[in-house]
Formats: structure tokens, sequence, C-alpha cells
């Protein structure tokens, strides 16, 4: 178990730089994830804890050691990979037990604690078997086992489960939460989903272009998003945005566009009235109300019922918000819909610079 | 049309009640006229010489006539023919000499070539060029190199102040002096083979070993070299049959000699059929030749897919 702290660490090729100065702390025994779309630099920053990229500069430091000068056999870390990079001519067994092979721990040793690992991720009966011949959730315990049975101070995943099925895939993430819960090691996971990112993490850094966006617990990830990038890459349906003005009013300030009028919550004074502003609320802060109630008027266009809730698409304005209404939600198409917001969910963010504007 | 062609054939059946359909799994004649000139070459140009040699081998025959039939007298002249016996031992000796010897430095290059730098794409191109001359290119650098006194061996040597073997006329050097331009010439095929299995190895498989680590031995002797062990079996088994079929160096650099001691059997088939015109017991050397190629290749695939299959 370690700490892990990234000091202004930066990476280019060439001309291209691809990381612009990453800052991150994680706690002993914590789950740092990264999470990103494709060519956000997340995979680069893992491959430099790892030790299989250099760093242009910053540096990386796992249990208070600076790493940068290491090799990645002398890092302690251990890793499993997005396409778990078994050894396909070994058997199970013996890909499990390679890394403690190589650091030559004798072969009773090493029995016992690739038995302890298999038994653990409940492989024991696939330990003869070549990786050609198992499953791919099968492939991915594999993987785990042989960064486990290393004992390492920290963990990395690369995007560990986006070759598995859909369903597969809920199962393996339960499994690492359970892993990690028992394990107690730090943890750095990949990932460009977000449902693993804010189940898995006790720290999640949403990552674009070589920037970290922000860097927080899961929840205020999800409720108290920096810029308008984390509010709609968090989320799904993602967060509705209404572009309109702030305005006093006897009642105090309020959010108003066309259709739209909420009040602000008391208190939020530091802005400046009459402002243009980009309302963000998510669809299941939306509920439906009567008329005189309603902070949000509109049309419905689309009802699609999924079993545990009903999405519905609504019309306001020159806008379309979804809302995630109770499972016998009863309004059809054209029919006017009036929807309440509670005021200390919503989130208001600069329409020029996209940044998350704090009352 | 597309879509039936994918659906599974139980659905095809309901299908067929509105659309008469075809049953594409049924054998189509007409089909057979797109393999029909390669059937045609193969049988003429291969099956049939080979049967035809088989037929020879049974008979007394020479260019004018295919004279009786003497049964096995082919074969027993043969083995009781002491040169014949010396060029199967030559051939033997040859292919002893140079197929490891292929397999282990067109491995051995591809392992220091196996990489994206320019240099190594201009050694790659360099080593493989050689492969593109006809023998009597090969053979006659390669003369050229071994000339006693003037050659460029000798000119080496001679800065030394020693004299150089003698790789053509030392009967216990000139097989090597063969072996040493065979292997030259043919370097590129084992190398380009060895390289594009090299590449077919995933990199995350070597950054995991370097994290489990593994150092540059024990990721070549656990990772890299088990992964390429069906690629090694195929070296072998193309440079075998290759190699056993040795012919023109021998016959530009040595003409078999000193002493019939670097005649190869095919250099023997041509001496007896083509030179003494007794085509029966050249078409049964061919015929041992044939066996004695098929056999080293399967004893060798054997051998290695059995230990494989004990690990």
């Amino acid at each position: 178990m370690a700490t892990l702290s990234i000091k202004d660490v930066r990476k280019s090729y060439g001309s291209v730089q691809v990381l612009h100065g990453v800052d991150i702390e994680l706690e002993d025994g914590g789950f740092l994830v990264l999470l990103g779309p494709s060519g956000c630099g997340k995979s680069t920053l893992l491959n430099m804890i790892a030790g299989l990229d250099d760093t242009s500069g910053g540096d990386i430091l796992i249990g208070g050691r600076s790493v940068v000068d290491l090799a990645p056999k002398d890092r302690n870390i251990a890793m499993v990979f997005q396409s778990y990079a078994l050894y396909p001519t070994m058997s199970v067994e013996r890909n499990i037990g390679f890394g403690l092979e190589m650091r030559g721990v004798d072969a009773d040793q090493r029995k016992r604690a690739v038995d302890d690992a298999a038994r653990l991720l409940q492989i024991s009966h696939l330990l003869d078997r070549r990786p050609a011949n198992l499953s791919g959730g099968q492939r991915q315990r594999v993987a785990m086992g042989r960064a486990i049975v290393r004992d390492p101070e920290l963990f990395l995943f690369d995007e560990p489960l986006s070759n598995l099925d859909a369903k597969l895939r809920v199962e393996m993430r339960t499994e690492i939460k359970r892993l990690h819960e028992r394990l107690g090691t730090s943890i750095v996971y990949v990932t460009h989903d977000q449902i693993e990112a804010m189940t898995l993490g006790t720290k999640v850094a949403v990552m674009k272009g070589g920037h970290i966006q922000q860097l927080a617990d899961p929840r205020t990830i999800y409720e108290r998003p920096a810029n308008i990038f984390v509010a709609s890459f968090i989320g799904s349906p993602a967060m509705n945005f209404l572009p309109g003005r702030l305005a006093s009013s006897p009642s105090g300030v309020r959010f108003a566009a066309n259709g739209v009028s909420v009040a602000m919550p008391a208190g939020k004074r530091q802005v400046d009235f009459d402002r243009p502003v980009i309302l963000g609320v998510r669809p299941e802060e939306l509920k439906a109300v009567a008329r005189d109630e309603a902070s949000v008027t509109g049309v419905i266009d689309v009802v699609e019922p999924t079993g545990p809730e009903t999405m519905v698409t609504v019309q306001v304005g020159e806008q379309s918000i979804i809302a995630r209404l109770p499972p016998r939600f009863a309004g059809r198409r054209k029919e006017p819909i009036f929807l309440a917001v509670d005021p200390a969910s919503v989130n208001l963010f600069d329409p020029d610079s996209e940044q998350r504007i704090d009352i | 049309m597309a879509d039936r062609l994918t659906m599974p054939r139980t659905a095809m059946a309901t299908v067929s009640v509105r659309a008469p359909s075809v049953d594409i799994y049924a054998p189509q004649w007409r089909n057979f006229v797109f393999v029909a000139p390669f059937l045609f070459f193969f049988t003429t140009l291969l099956i049939f010489p080979l049967l035809w040699g088989m037929w020879l081998s049974f008979h007394k025959a020479d260019t004018f006539s295919s004279g009786d039939f003497v049964g096995l007298g082919n074969y027993v002249r043969l083995f009781h023919d002491k040169v014949f016996l010396q060029s199967v031992w030559n051939t033997f000796y040859f292919v002893l000499l140079t197929v490891p010897t292929l397999a282990l430095i067109g491995l051995f290059l591809a392992l220091c070539l196996n990489r994206r730098t320019r240099t190594a794409a201009v050694l790659r191109t360099l080593f493989f060029s050689s492969s593109v001359l006809s023998v009597t290119i090969v053979t006659l650098i390669w003369r050229i190199v071994f000339i006693p006194n003037v050659g460029l061996l000798s000119t080496i040597y001679g800065w030394f102040g020693a004299t150089a073997p003698a790789f053509i006329s030392d009967p216990s050097l000139a097989m090597i002096g063969i072996a040493i331009a065979t292997v030259w010439w043919c370097i590129g095929l084992p190398m380009m083979l060895f390289l594009s299995a090299l590449q077919q190895i995933p990199q995350d498989v070597y950054e995991a070993a370097a994290l489990d680590n593994a150092n540059r031995w024990q990721t070549l002797r656990s990772i890299t070299l088990p992964s390429i062990k069906r690629t090694f079996i195929l070296v072998i088994i193309i440079q075998i049959v290759l190699q056993f079929q040795l012919f023109g160096q021998a016959w530009l650099m040595t003409r078999g000699g000193p002493n019939n001691l670097t005649k190869p059997i095919v250099l023997y088939i041509y001496d007896t059929a083509f030179r003494r015109w007794d085509l029966g017991m050249g078409a049964a050397a061919s015929e041992v030749l044939f066996i004695l190629i098929l056999i080293a290749a399967m004893a060798q695939y054997l051998v290695t897919r059995n230990k494989a299959d004990q690990t």
C-alpha cells in the first residue's frame, strides 16, 4: 500500500504536447480513476506511472519515493492490461507465477501464492489451461491474478473491462471493487466509461486534451461539475443545458429563459445580475408538477418508458431537454408538461469560459 | 439474396415456401471450371512426372527406349554403387551444415533487426538482397572469395601473414565452402519468416514481462522463443526440403570434387541420367531422394510436435 503523487507531469511527442502539467494526489489505499474520451492522455499518464513511457517533465512518487528514473520492474507496481497481455505459451499457473519466478521466489512459496490468488479469483480449476482456452472473463481474472500475486504497492488497470460483454463487465466491476476493499491496495484505473468511474473511484480525474478538467470524489464530480465538459461527460442521459439570464426580482434572484423561471437559492449573491448564463439540470432533478408549481413549461416531444423510469424529451422554447420521470408517467406527445426543479441541485455555467459559476 | 445467404438453413426452408430458393451447399459442377486450370497443370507437370518417374525406376531405360521391366534391379544397383552412397552421405552432411546454421543465423538477424529504425530497415534489405541473386552469381562471388593466393580470403589472411584455408580444393573443407556460400545465399527467407513471426507477438506482452521483472535473456527464453516455435519448425522443414536438393552450387563451385566428396544426390542423378544416359537408375535415385526428403521433413515435424505436447 502506498500513496501516489503526480507532480506537474508533462509529456510531449516532438512538438506535440499530450499532457500539460498534471497534478494528482492519491491517498494510501485510494482508488483513482482517470476518466476521459479517447486521446485525452489518460493511458499515457498510466504508462508513465508504470514506467513504460518516459515523462517529459515533472515527478511521480509512489509511497513518497520518486520513481521516474526507475525501471518498471523496480517500481513495485502491477498492471492489468486492456488486452490482458497474458503469455500465450504458458499455463495459467505459470502466467500468474511468472513475476515471482523472475524474482527468484522458490517453487513451493510460488505455488502457495498462486493458489491463494487463484482461490480469491475463483480460477483454481483453470490453472492447467492455456490462455487461448479461456473465455474473456476468465482471462481477465488471470490477468488480475498475475497482478495480485505480486503484492505490489500500487495496481494499475488500463481499461480492463472494455473487451468484455455488457453483463460480464458489470460482474467484473463488482469483482474489482470487492478486491479493492479486501486488499486495500491503492489503484489507478483508466477508463472512458463513466459508470465504472462513478462506481469504483474514491477519486476521479476527468481529463480532456491533456488537461485535468476536475479532480474530485465521484459525488462532487456528478453534482458539482467544474465545467460544461465534465457536466456533459458524466451522467446518462447527459445533463440538460439551458441558456438564459440571471435577473433579480422582488422574490430574489431568478434564472429566466423562454419557458423557464427558476428561483436561485438564497445566499447566491456574488455574481452580477442580468448576465447571460447556462443553467445545468440533471434529468432526474426534474419533476412533473401542476401548472402553478412549475418552473419549466414545455411540450412533450418523445416518451420513452424503460421499465424502472420513463425518459421524456420536452421541447422548452427552442431547447430540447430530457426529464427522468417515474415509470407510470401518463403524458403523451404534443401535450403540455410542467416541470419543477430543486434550486439547490442546479449548476450555473459561464457561456464564454464554460466554467462553473459558484454563486 | 444477401440476407438469405446469412440465414441458417432451417430459416431458409420457411422462406422457400414463398420463393424457390437455391441450395447453396449443393455441388455445382460448373464451379469445377475455376479449379480446372490449376488441376491441369498440377496433374501434367507434377503428378504425371512423379508417377512416370516411379514407373521408369522399375525399368531399364535410356533416352531412346524404355526397355524391360527389371523390378527392383535399378535400386539394387544403386545401393551397390559407392558413388551413390557417398552422394547420400554428402547430402546429409551438407543439410546438417546448412539447415541449423540458417535457422540460428536467421533467428539472430531477425532478433537484431526487429526494430523500427532506418538502420534496421537498410540492413534487412541488405541481408535479403543476396536471395534474389541467381546461383551462378552466388557461386561466382564465392569462387572469387575462395580463389587461392588472389581471392578475398587469401588477401585478408595475407595481411596477418597466414595462409587461407583452401575451401574449394581441400577435401575436408570443400563441402564447408559450399555450405558457407549457400548460407549467405539463402539467409534472407529464414530471416524474413522469423521477422514476421516476431512482429506477431503483441507489444503489451513484453510490457507485462518488463513489469514482471524479466530481464532480456529471460524474456527471450520464456516469451519470444516459445512464441515463434511454429515458425522455427516451418523454417527447418522448408530448409531441409530446399537443401536436400543441392545442385547448382556444388556443380558450379567444385563439379562434385575433389574425389566425389561434394557430389550431392541431385548431381549424381544428373550424371547418371543425362551424362551416362541410365534413365532407369537416375529415376531410382530420384525416388530415393524423394523419400529421404519426405522422411526428414516428417521426422522433424513429428519430433517437435511431440515435444510441444509434453510441455
